[in-house]
């Protein structure tokens, strides 16, 4: 059973203790927060770098698909899209993963066989979280046994907004268990935490209990993934992995639907975590439109002539 | 009175610095007379050491009255003016020995001194409002001025009016805040000394103010080119010596205000001052006309702007609807 | 540092800006040559270029210019407050069209990076205008009786660091309040005052209003020692501020004095760390650390001085030096050679002294005037680097155990211009600002810029307040 870092052993003994040590983390001034995360948005990424970026962001790509109505086919396609980003250009590189709900693992794990794409699947009755705990792990059992190779859970907000830490840190813990070989992304919803003391405290919560990935938000609600709360949550793994040594990824996810927006996530992780999360490894996008608009700019940078709508594939 | 047999009790004049009344270190005294040029009284005559040692007094008083409520320094304030009306017989009579002025002129120039303790006590708690306040930065902060004391003001007494000019360069200086050492008038320095009695019985903390009596030149000298002195108030000093304080004031950038006889003034207050623009024999300007409303500006001449930011944030990650 | 994310170069064009081969002195409305011909060369920092050669103004132009704007005063001074908004507005939107091209110009004089022209000097510059221009027929609502009159001509000498901007604190309040104006660029920065002549000849305000005098020192002294000027304003160094304050003694002249400072940064244990690191950087790597009011001295709480100390350098490691048009800059070059041979002095002295060196690792580019961000350990305050005020990217750290502490640590010094405070702890922030001897007082935040919002020192920092309603009284007869 994965276990808390030595170093924070005394952290989660108890839920007084963590509540202290959540509450002994560093504070956080909004305005500056968001300031630094505008002024690293300013850096200009021309030429060379913007193709190496746009590369990088493509393979940090989690292709999500999570509506009612998906189907068999649906997910096919897009993990065809995944495979074969731009059937123009075979060097495009493959995104990260493809992320479907429970139901539609076996499908996407299917199609996804050989190609190197991870199938992710969402968990732990998503978006809401709003079950028995016996319900979530089941539907984390079947996302696995069903060929997920990761699992994106939510955390419980009703129980940290009430402050009962310990079981959002033990239902973590309990799912982690639960996925076997799977990677574990922790996903705060980070708009309904409200606070950046709030998402901090949460992804020390994520850290301490396995994560393997701290993760923005659902995309259902009305804020998702912000330049701020991903410099924030970059922040806390590289502050845990200089404390611990142990490297946990990042992923926004939602509303990152243009290359600027992606251009301006890879330098916060360059300036912020380091090029050790310059990996799809340990960073992703949560995104599903972000991908054509990537792919329409690495024609531009190809041809010299901007693309259109008509030249990448609709998912 | 009947008593013409008695013979009456001199006063000693004493200096006041740091709410004791010491002599001067020197041991040194000279005769005050009166506008007739009869003996008045003996008055301390202070050497540099004494306006050091006023100086460590004042600096000494700075933190405890800079830091007490503009509310209380009001109270303390109206206290002196209260106390001023018990004596005023005794500050008649002195200012009409001193400026050889007829008892009602003196009574009406104690009565306007008195009064204008009491508009300054009523200044301490207003000025901030007045002075200060937020100021609309155009973006996510709380921007807030605020006016502060600037610290140990040396203050040079009018050399004329010994009584109202003096409470009237005496009184903004402290109403903010600032402690004073403060240069009598040479030639008239009795109501200042007895001033210094009134306001260790009214509540003014020891040190907040000290008064020298002496040569104007001698005691400037060494508080102009004093390094823990912040400002000076060159009122008292003819054109010469304020040039000279001027420059030694530089070396440690003092706020200085300027004797009205270079310091410009708005046209209309410089007409009326004109009119009566007395300058005595030795050349010391007496221009200011004392009876006039004094404004703020003599409040302001020693106060400094600080101004605080901070970020106001946002109520939360996710942006306010509000 | 090599990352696997290198930014391509990413420079702004050069070719906005066009520089003329030689300038005048803008005396009356017109470009001129200076009385007795005498030129001098500017050039740009980070590469040594020459990049004009503009006339050196002697005693000669000096009292030309004041006579000029002498006679401008009258009319200038009698125009109904609304009118000389007006002119003031049309010189704030004509620097926001032309902001793009001026950020150029003074990033190529100054050495300073693009992304500092064009997000920070420029906008205030353009706000700066904007908001005196509508002071200009509401002076009876100052707050300083009714009618408040002009003094008359204004000789304004302002420093190299900020060159546009200083500028603008200096002739956007005259000019609203009447007064006329001329004014003295620093010697190694010229060039956009020059520009500014050229702004107000679009804006057609009238002749001799704004004058012009590039120079070095003697005319900067011609000018505030003249005696048909009424109104000195200066920001520069402490030792010249002292010089001018005692060169108007005796005189009516109003004077105004922005000197130096040795701001202290105080981080309190309970601070938002990763923010403090933030406004660390910004206090003392802002324009290479050539800013009056930077937070030179960081005093740091001794129980997190490790963490934040560690996450300083992780962070100066990540700033890239080099190349001021570069739009990914954060460091530029220092201004001068003369700059340059102070900061290496005063740095030399601080490791004779025995304070610990740490340089950020980034490589110097091999001509013009660089120095790599540089932080002191082990200082305490009988160490000159913490007392004498080095105007560059050098920063003194001093631990402090207790508020009281470091407060009297902070107030420790000469000078009294800028402090920052960073805690989380509300009732700290006020009782610390308020102990502060300082005129300037940034609580979790730093470097905080803007037209309303009065700028001055306390103690050798200087006398007077630019910005805000307070920045009216210097230049009226109050």
């Amino acid at each position: 059973m994965p276990t808390t870092a030595p170093a924070f052993a005394d952290a989660t003994a108890s839920d007084s203790a963590l509540r202290r040590f959540l509450f002994g983390l560093p504070g956080v001034d909004a305005v500056g927060l968001e300031a630094r995360a505008a002024s690293l948005g300013t850096r200009s990424i021309k030429t060379t770098a913007k193709a190496y970026a746009i590369d990088l962001a493509i393979s940090m790509i989690d292709l999500t698909t999570l509506e009612g109505a998906d189907t068999p086919g649906k997910v096919r396609a897009l993990a065809a899209k995944a495979v074969n980003p731009d059937p123009t250009d075979r060097t495009t590189p493959r995104t990260a993963a493809v992320c479907v709900y429970p139901d539609m693992a076996s499908t996407a794990a299917a199609a996804l066989a050989g190609s190197g794409v991870k199938v992710a699947s969402v968990a732990t009755a998503f978006p809401a979280g709003r079950a028995a705990l016996d319900v979530k792990l089941a539907d984390v059992r079947d996302a696995v046994a069903a060929g997920a190779d990761e699992i994106d859970m939510v955390i419980d907000r009703g129980a940290f907004l009430s402050g009962r830490f310990l079981k959002v840190y033990e239902e973590i813990l309990a799912v982690k268990a639960e996925c076997g070989p799977a990677r574990l992304k922790v996903i705060f919803e980070t708009g309904e935490l409200s606070t950046y003391d709030n998402i901090r405290r949460a992804s020390w919560i994520g850290m301490l209990a396995g994560a393997d990935f701290i993760k923005t938000s659902t995309g259902k609600v009305a804020t998702n993934a912000t330049p701020a709360n991903t410099l924030l949550m970059l922040e806390a793994v590289r502050d845990f992995r200089a404390a611990t040594g142990v490297q946990i990824g990042v992923k926004p996810a939602g509303g990152i639907r243009t290359t600027k927006d992606a251009v301006k996530f890879l330098v916060l992780v360059n300036e912020t975590a380091g090029e050790d999360w310059l990996d799809p490894h340990w960073f992703r996008f949560g995104a599903s439109s972000l991908l054509n608009d990537l792919l329409m700019q690495r024609q531009k940078l190809s041809t010299g002539r901007y693309s259109g709508p008509d030249y990448v594939t609709v998912d | 009175m009947s008593d013409q047999n008695r013979l009456g009790v001199f006063k000693t004049y004493k200096l006041y610095v740091g709410g004791k009344f010491p002599r001067s270190e020197s041991g040194r005294v000279y005769e005050v007379t009166d506008s007739k040029g009869q003996w008045l009284a003996n008055a301390p005559q202070s050497s540099r050491k004494d306006a050091r040692d006023a100086v460590v007094a004042a600096r000494k008083a700075f933190g405890g009255w800079s830091g007490a409520t503009a509310y209380n320094r009001g109270q303390v304030l109206y206290r002196v003016a209260e106390m001023l009306e018990g004596r005023k017989e005794q500050f008649v009579r002195e200012v009409a020995a001193s400026e050889g002025l007829s008892k009602s002129k003196a009574a009406a120039a104690v009565d306007a001194a008195i009064d204008r303790w009491v508009w300054y006590a009523g200044w301490t708690d207003k000025i901030g409002q007045i002075a200060g306040g937020a100021n609309p930065v155009a973006g996510p902060y709380l921007n807030l001025s605020t006016p502060e004391p600037t610290g140990v003001v040396a203050v040079l007494a009018p050399q004329k009016s010994s009584f109202l000019g003096l409470v009237s360069v005496i009184a903004p200086v402290i109403a903010t805040g600032n402690t004073a050492v403060v240069v009598a008038s040479a030639d008239a320095p009795l109501p200042a000394l007895s001033l210094g009695e009134v306001l260790a019985t009214s509540d003014v903390p020891g040190g907040v103010v000290n008064i020298l009596s002496g040569a104007t030149a001698e005691i400037a000298a060494p508080l102009a080119a004093h390094q823990d002195v912040n400002a000076i108030d060159l009122t008292g000093a003819d054109a010469a010596l304020a040039k000279e304080l001027e420059i030694a004031a530089a070396d440690n950038l003092k706020r200085v205000l300027r004797p009205p006889v270079t310091r410009r003034r708005p046209s209309n207050e410089a007409q009326s001052a004109t009119a009566s623009s007395p300058v005595d024999a030795d050349g010391a300007s007496d221009s200011e006309d004392w009876s006039a409303s004094p404004g703020t500006h003599r409040l302001t001449a020693f106060l400094e702007t600080k101004t605080v930011w901070h970020p106001t944030g946002a109520l939360g990650a996710a942006g306010s609807s509000y | 540092m090599a990352s696997a994310f290198e930014y391509a170069p990413a420079p702004e064009s050069r070719s906005v800006v066009d520089i003329a081969p030689s300038y005048g002195l803008f005396i009356d409305g017109e470009f001129t040559e200076a009385a007795d011909g005498k030129v001098f060369k500017t050039v740009s920092p980070s590469s040594e270029e020459v990049l004009s050669e503009v006339a050196q103004a002697g005693a000669a132009d000096v009292d030309r210019a004041v006579k000029a704007a002498r006679k401008a005063f009258e009319k200038w001074s009698a125009l109904p407050g609304s009118e000389r908004a007006k002119y003031l507005f049309r010189i704030a939107r004509i620097i926001q069209e032309r902001s793009r091209e001026l950020a150029v110009l003074e990033t190529l004089d100054n050495g300073k990076p693009i992304k500092e022209t064009r997000d920070a000097d420029l906008p205030l510059v353009a706000a700066h205008f904007f908001y005196y221009a509508g002071w200009a027929d509401k002076l009876d609502h100052a707050g300083y009786g009714a009618n408040p009159r002009p003094l008359g001509v204004a000789g304004q000498v302002i420093p190299w660091n900020f060159p546009l901007l200083m500028l603008a604190w200096k002739i956007a309040p005259a000019l609203a309040t009447g007064n006329t104006v001329v004014l003295k660029p620093a010697e190694t920065t010229p060039l956009s005052a020059l520009f500014f002549a050229d702004i107000c000849r679009q804006a057609g305000l009238p002749k001799g209003v704004v004058n012009i005098l590039t120079g070095y020192g003697d005319a900067g002294e011609a000018l505030v020692t003249h005696p048909d000027v009424n109104k000195v304003a200066f920001t520069g160094s402490t030792a010249v501020g002292k010089a001018i304050a005692r060169s108007v003694a005796g005189t009516d002249k109003k004077v105004t004095l922005e000197l130096g400072g040795k701001g202290a940064n105080i981080v309190f244990d309970d601070a938002p760390i990763d923010q403090a690191v933030e406004g660390i950087v910004t206090g003392i790597f802002f324009n290479q650390g050539q800013v009056c009011c930077a937070g030179s001295r960081l005093l740091v709480q001794e129980s997190v001085q490790d963490e934040v100390l560690d996450a300083l350098k992780r962070r100066l490691s990540t700033l890239r030096l080099g190349d001021p048009l570069d739009k990914n800059t954060d460091i530029g070059a220092i201004n001068s050679a003369e700059q340059l041979a102070r900061i290496t002095s005063l740095v030399e002295t601080g490791e004779a002294e025995g304070a610990e060196r740490w340089s950020a690792p980034c490589e110097l580019p091999s001509s013009g005037y660089w120095f790599a961000p540089t932080l002191f350990t082990n200082v305490t305050q009988a160490h000159t680097v913490a007392r004498d005020e080095i105007f560059g990217p050098v920063l003194s750290v001093l631990s402090f155990r207790t508020p009281d502490e470091a407060v009297a640590k902070a107030n420790n010094s000469q000078y009294g211009l800028s402090a920052g405070i960073w805690t989380e702890k509300g009732s700290r922030i006020l009782a610390v600002a308020d102990k502060l001897r300082a005129g300037v007082v940034w609580a979790n935040t730093f470097n905080k810029f803007d037209p309303t919002s009065p700028f001055g020192g306390y103690k050798e920092s200087g006398f007077g307040r630019e910005g805000g309603r307070h920045g009216l009284e210097a230049y009226l007869d109050v």
